[in-house]
This record gives structure tokens, sequence and C-alpha cells, in this order.
């Protein structure tokens, strides 16, 4: 199914309902599928559980609700399916922290077995789910080009364990491992895995980065993860409140700005060649403006401030920002 | 049809019989003979339909059989030594799921220092996973097992590991008798899983179960464990009447009348052990001998009933717990606890030692005569240890 050629003007809400039914965003659509129902425990605010919804609504909408979940360790399981209660409205796995590719590859192995490629499977899990402890069987599963969506929920730490920082954390961050105590305080610097890259150096059909702030921009990207067959990739930002340190109404807004600042670049690769970039919507906000509303960068801006590191991120968000592209040139 | 063949092809080809729709394997001396075998089964389409995934790990070979069979196609992987431990959290999952996945051990042991021979470190370092352990005595025993296993495994919803000492049996050619296909599906019907990944009835499979439940979901464990404890005899005699020859399961009793000292061994080294009893025999000794096909769950009223008339029991092991000694002697013990029999340990066939009949002849005399310690490493040489054993 193709998605909606929406051409709603705000970019900040989940569906202009105003529009025809079939020009909305699965979100605005009364009908949506719900996928992963309210009562759920999640923290207020929390991006993933927003993230989750979202994409995988998109993805029973994109398959005709022919659709199986293996779903990593980490928060999103464990704040779904307190037995014996589920929020799950989809066939629905869950099996270790670190294999959910590859148990996902199983179940798509099995369904071409059987004859049954008109299922699809979508895996999912957190930055540490995949970045760390899952990152071999995600590899294994992008270099075999297994038919699996797999989508990271990226909140950029071990947020289910108390905070803890994972191979997604940016520098500079306050973690509960990653204190904000020495000369260096924080996460170091020249650290990590940028998952996105490195899914593209495995040259599958399709990777795209997105987050919770642009519910259509997400869903498109879902739809068109689905249209490709093999190993595909979405990597989604998804504020924390508790682990950032932020006000839980702040959520969106954070992922607004993680990438009007070029923290987080959003682009489209097919085949390990970035094929579309969202150009920032206009002059870059500056750094600062993401760091100070989150208490787990506080110490940059104590007395005194640390300019040194925030200059440091500006640097990182300037490199992005030149990377893929993404000022708008002013006309002549 | 009776064939010359490699053991780990004997097992390849039984388990194409079994037509599993998933399978799934990481390289690891000695079990790649067996997917080596399967994968070319597979391309051929002697095996249809079925995937053959190659994956970048062992833990991710389970992890893949996990997904397969909870999607309900009928899922094997095999595996040895270093590659079963690094399946150890995806062991314990797949047994906790009650997924019926079968999977060849081919025993070898564990390092430091690394070696690449049998003994049974490996499978007896996971005998609490949950999985149902058949140790073979024969090529011919481990093809049969497969066939076992899989009825097993999908009758109770439980996985089941099939031990087949490395080199010793999947390297050794022997004479296999393989059933046609016919028979083995008299044997083995078609998959039907207990609860299937299907968007028609979405269930959610893997909840977290708080302290409320936990207790209770590891009892449904221990009453299956018990169930297969019943249907194994049960599919064993089964299995033989289809087959036309016997299927030694649980125990597999060698010359027990009279005998006033028993041997309890598990897999192929039961050959020398049987060789032995009978010299022992013709020298007019009352020595006899008891496989241990089903170690997992531990057939302790069988064990119990098959010993009844034993003086002593000396349990051959190759696999040990530092410190304590014997791993199955631990177990047999409490099946014996209310009879009047003494059992001892001989540690044997570490990391591939050879098991020769001397030696056994030696020890099992000793042990007969009263005259063997409680825990015996057979074969020790005293010269290569001695420094060490000064130091300390």
């Amino acid at each position: 199914m193709a998605y909606p050629d929406v051409r709603q003007t705000a970019d900040r809400t989940a569906g202009n309902r105003l529009l025809p039914l079939r020009q909305r965003a699965v979100q605005a659509d009364p009908d949506r599928p719900g996928t992963l129902a309210s009562g759920h425990r999640a923290c207020q605010g929390c991006g993933e559980a927003l993230g989750a919804r979202w994409v995988l609504d998109a993805a029973m909408r994109a398959t005709g609700g022919r659709l199986v979940t293996v779903n990593a360790t980490g928060c999103l399981e464990v704040f779904t399916t307190p037995y014996p209660e589920t929020a799950w409205r989809v066939a629905w796995l869950h099996s270790l922290f670190g294999n959910a590719p590859a148990v996902a590859s199983g179940v798509a192995a099995a369904l071409r077995a059987q004859g049954r490629t008109d299922i699809r499977v979508v895996g999912q899990g957190g930055d540490g789910g995949t970045v760390d402890i899952g990152f071999g069987t995600l590899s294994g599963m992008f270099e075999r080009d297994d038919d699996v969506l797999y989508v990271c929920y990226d909140n950029e730490a071990y947020m289910n364990t108390g905070v803890q920082r994972s191979g997604a954390t940016p520098p500079a961050a306050r973690t509960s491992t990653t204190p904000a105590l020495g000369p260096a305080p924080g996460n170091p610097f020249g650290q990590g895995k940028d998952v996105p890259r490195i899914a593209m150096a495995h040259e599958v059909p399709y990777v795209a980065t997105a987050t919770v702030a642009d519910p259509r921009d997400l869903e498109r990207k879902v739809f068109r993860a689905m249209a490709f067959r093999g190993a595909r990739y979405l990597h989604v930002l998804v504020p924390c409140p508790l682990g950032w340190g932020a006000a839980p109404h702040d959520t969106i807004h954070l992922a607004r700005l993680a990438v009007q600042t070029g923290l987080f670049p959003l682009f489209e690769a097919e085949a390990g060649e970035v094929v579309a970039v969202t150009r920032l919507p206009g002059p870059k906000v500056p750094v600062a403006e993401y760091l100070r509303r989150q208490r787990r960068y506080a110490h940059l801006f104590a007395e005194p401030p640390r300019t040194d590191v925030i200059a440091a991120v500006q640097a990182i968000a300037d490199r992005n920002i030149a990377r893929y592209g993404l000022e708008v040139v002013p006309d002549a | 049809m009776r064939d010359q063949v490699e053991g780990s092809h004997a097992i390849a080809r039984a388990v194409v019989r079994c037509r599993p729709q998933v399978v799934c394997a990481y390289p690891i001396s000695p079990q790649t003979h067996i997917v080596e075998a399967l994968a070319a089964a597979v391309r051929t389409g002697e095996l249809a339909p079925c995937e053959f995934v190659n994956v970048e790990s062992e833990f991710a070979a389970l992890s893949v059989a996990i997904g397969a069979s909870a999607a309900g196609s009928r899922a094997y992987t095999a595996t040895s030594s270093q590659g079963l431990l690094f399946m150890a959290e995806a062991l314990y999952n797949a047994a906790g799921l009650g997924l019926p996945i079968v999977m060849t051990v081919a025993n070898r042991a564990l390092g430091a220092p690394i070696n690449i021979w049998n003994d049974h470190s490996d499978s007896m370092s996971q005998r609490d996973s949950g999985w149902v352990q058949l140790y073979a005595a024969s090529n011919q025993h481990a093809a049969d097992l497969h066939l076992l296993a899989f009825r097993l495994a999908e009758e109770l919803s439980v996985p089941v590991m099939v031990c087949v000492d490395g080199f010793v049996l999947t390297h050794a050619f022997e004479a296999v008798d393989l059933p046609d296909a016919a028979r083995v599906d008299r044997f083995l019907p078609a998959f039907r899983p207990r609860q299937v990944l299907d968007p028609e009835h979405p269930v959610s499979i893997g909840a977290m179960v708080g302290p409320d439940a936990f207790t209770e979901v590891r009892y449904l464990a221990h009453t299956t464990a018990l169930r297969a404890t019943d249907r194994i005899p049960a599919l064993a005699a089964e299995l033989a009447s289809v087959l036309g020859r016997p299927v030694p399961a649980p125990l597999h009793p060698y010359r027990l009348a009279g005998a006033e000292t028993v041997v309890v061994a598990l897999g192929s080294v039961l050959g020398t052990v049987q060789d032995t009893v009978d010299e022992l025999r013709q020298g007019g000794r009352k020595v006899g001998a008891l496989g241990l096909t089903a170690f997992r769950p531990f057939p302790a009223a069988a064990l119990r009933q098959a010993l009844t008339g034993a003086t002593r029991v000396v349990v051959l092991e190759r696999a040990f717990t530092p410190g304590v000694g014997g791993i199955v002697t631990a177990d047999l013990r409490a099946a014996l606890a209310d009879l009047d029999v003494s059992a001892r340990t001989v540690v044997a066939g570490l990391g591939g030692r050879a098991v020769t009949r001397d030696s056994l002849r030696r020890v099992l005399t000793a042990a007969h005569e009263d005259a063997l310690a409680p825990l015996t490493f057979l074969d020790l040489r005293r010269d290569l240890v001695a420094s060490a054993e000064r130091g300390a």
C-alpha cells in the first residue's frame, strides 16, 4: 500500500483531521491500527512508546495487517508485556536482549519456507539492544539481506536499567556510568557508533533516520521501507524524559531541536547511497539551545560554563550539516 | 537401507527425513560435516521446502531457530563445545518459551586449554537449561534418536539436544540403516505448534513474568520434564516397532542379569564398556553395563529398577565438576538413595583421550573387588601433574 500523498501544512500535529481520510496520516485516521494499545506502563512523555506506535501502525497499514514483530529486551518490552497483560495488537515475540535481529531472521526464514512471504517482519529494540549487545546479530541480518525491517528506537542510553552509557550515547552527556565528574565530565568524545552509516556500509536496500517530532516523515519512511524486500534499517530518535533529564512535554520539542541543530541528520539511503536528506527548516539552531534543556548536559552550563565542550558539540553538528548538505542554500 | 556412511552424514540424512523447514548453523569442529551435508541437501532440493541460514555465531544460530520455531516451522541446528556455551542464554530462552527445536551437539571438550576432541563437558554444562538431553551410543543410535527427538520435542513443546560424541561418532564410518521417508512419516507427523506467530490470531510470546507467576512457570517446566520421562520409553518402543530394531532409551541395559557390579556410561564409550563386560564375565566376574541414553530428564525410577539387584555402580563420566567429582554420579546417588548400592566415579576420556579396554578392565576389576577409590581419573599421567601438585 502506498503512503498517502499528504499535503498538510502543519508538521507539528499527528495529522490534519479536516483532510479526506485517504489523504490523512495513519495516526490521523480514526481507524488507525492501534498496534500498541493504551494502558501500557511507559513513563509520561516516553518517546519510545510514541515512536513504536507510529512505526508499527504505519507498518500494519503498509502490509494490510500481515505483520509479525520481534522485540529485543528493554523498556519497550518491559512496559508493554507485564504478564498476564499485553499492549500489543500484533503477533509479537520477545526472546532476548541481543538477538532480536537473528530471531526476526528466523521468523522471515520460516515464513519463506511456508510460502507466506506476504507476511512481513519488523524487528525492534532500543539503542542498547541495537548498537551494542545486538550489533553482531544485526550485522548478520544485514549482510544476509534477510527480509526484515529493523527499527532502533534510540534514546541514547540504557534507560531500562537506570540510564547507563551505551554506544549511542552522545559526547558530553551525563549518564550513570559517565557521571558529570572530573576534568572531562560526561561521555567521552570520539567514541560511539553511527549505526545508520554502518548499515549503509552493508549496502542494504534501505536505511533511514527519523524522529518522533515528525510523524508523517516517520510514517512515510516506514511505508518506503516496506516497499523493499531484504534487510532495511530505520533509526528513530526518541527522547527519554527520565534519562535526558527533560520535561515530559518537551519530548517532541527536543526531537525537533536535535534535527534543527544538525545533531540528528534526517536522511534516506538506498543500496548504500544517500538518496534524500531533510534540509534544516531555517538557519541552524545553536546546539546550546538543545543542550540546555536537558539535565544530562547541566554540567556544561554550570559556573564556569564549559564553552569549550559546547563548541565541540557544535562542531559535530556542523560536520553533520556539511556531510549531508542540510543547510538550505539562500537564493542568489 | 543399510549404508556405510560417516556418522555426521547418517545424522544429516536422518534430519533430512524429518523435514525441518529451517536449518541454521555456524561452523565448529566436529559439527561441520553434519551441517555441510544439510546445506547440500537443501541446495539439491532433496530437503524442500527448507531455508538454510548461514549465521554469524552460535548465539545467532539458536536465535534464528527460536524465531523459526515460534513462526511455526520445524527448526534444527547443530553445534559443539564453545558454540554450545555461546548459545547458553538462548538455550534457556528456547526452553522457557517451549519451542520444540532439535539440536545435535557433537560433544567436545571446553577450553581453556583449547581442545577440539571429545568429552561431555559441553552438554553437561547445560544440563539445567530445560532441554532434553539424549546421548547416542553408536551412529545407528544417533540417527534413530533424531527421529525420536523431533517427535518428543513437538509432543511436549520442549527443545531436545541429541548428544553425539565428536569425532568418535561424527567422523566414524559405520553401517547405518536409514529409514525411508514413509516410515519416518508414520512416526513423525507434521509439526503442529502449540502457539504460533500468526497475524490473523496475534499473540504476545515472551512476556515479562514477575514473582506472582514465575514459580508456576518454572513448576510447569518441571512437570513437562516429568512427562518427557514417561514419553521417552513409550516413543522408543513405538519407533523400534516402526524401524524393526531396538532403539535403546532411556536406558541401554547390557548383561545386567545377576550383575553385582554395573558400569553406568553415556555415549560411544558404551561399546568398549560392553566388550570389557564380556571379558570380565568370561573371567567369572558378575559385571554388567547400563547405558544412559536420557540424561535430562534423569530416568531415576527406571535406573532404580534396573540397578535393584546390583551391589556397586561405577559411573564412567566424560566430564566432572572440579572440587566435587562426577556429575552423573550425583544424580545417580540421589536416585538410588534408598538402595544399598555403592557408587564410584571414574572420570575418563577427557579431551579425546582414548578409553581403552585395558584401562577399563583394570578399574572395573578393582571396583568389583571393592578396591576402587570413590573418585578416579582414568589413566592420569602423574608425571605431568607432579610438579604442579608439589608447587601447590
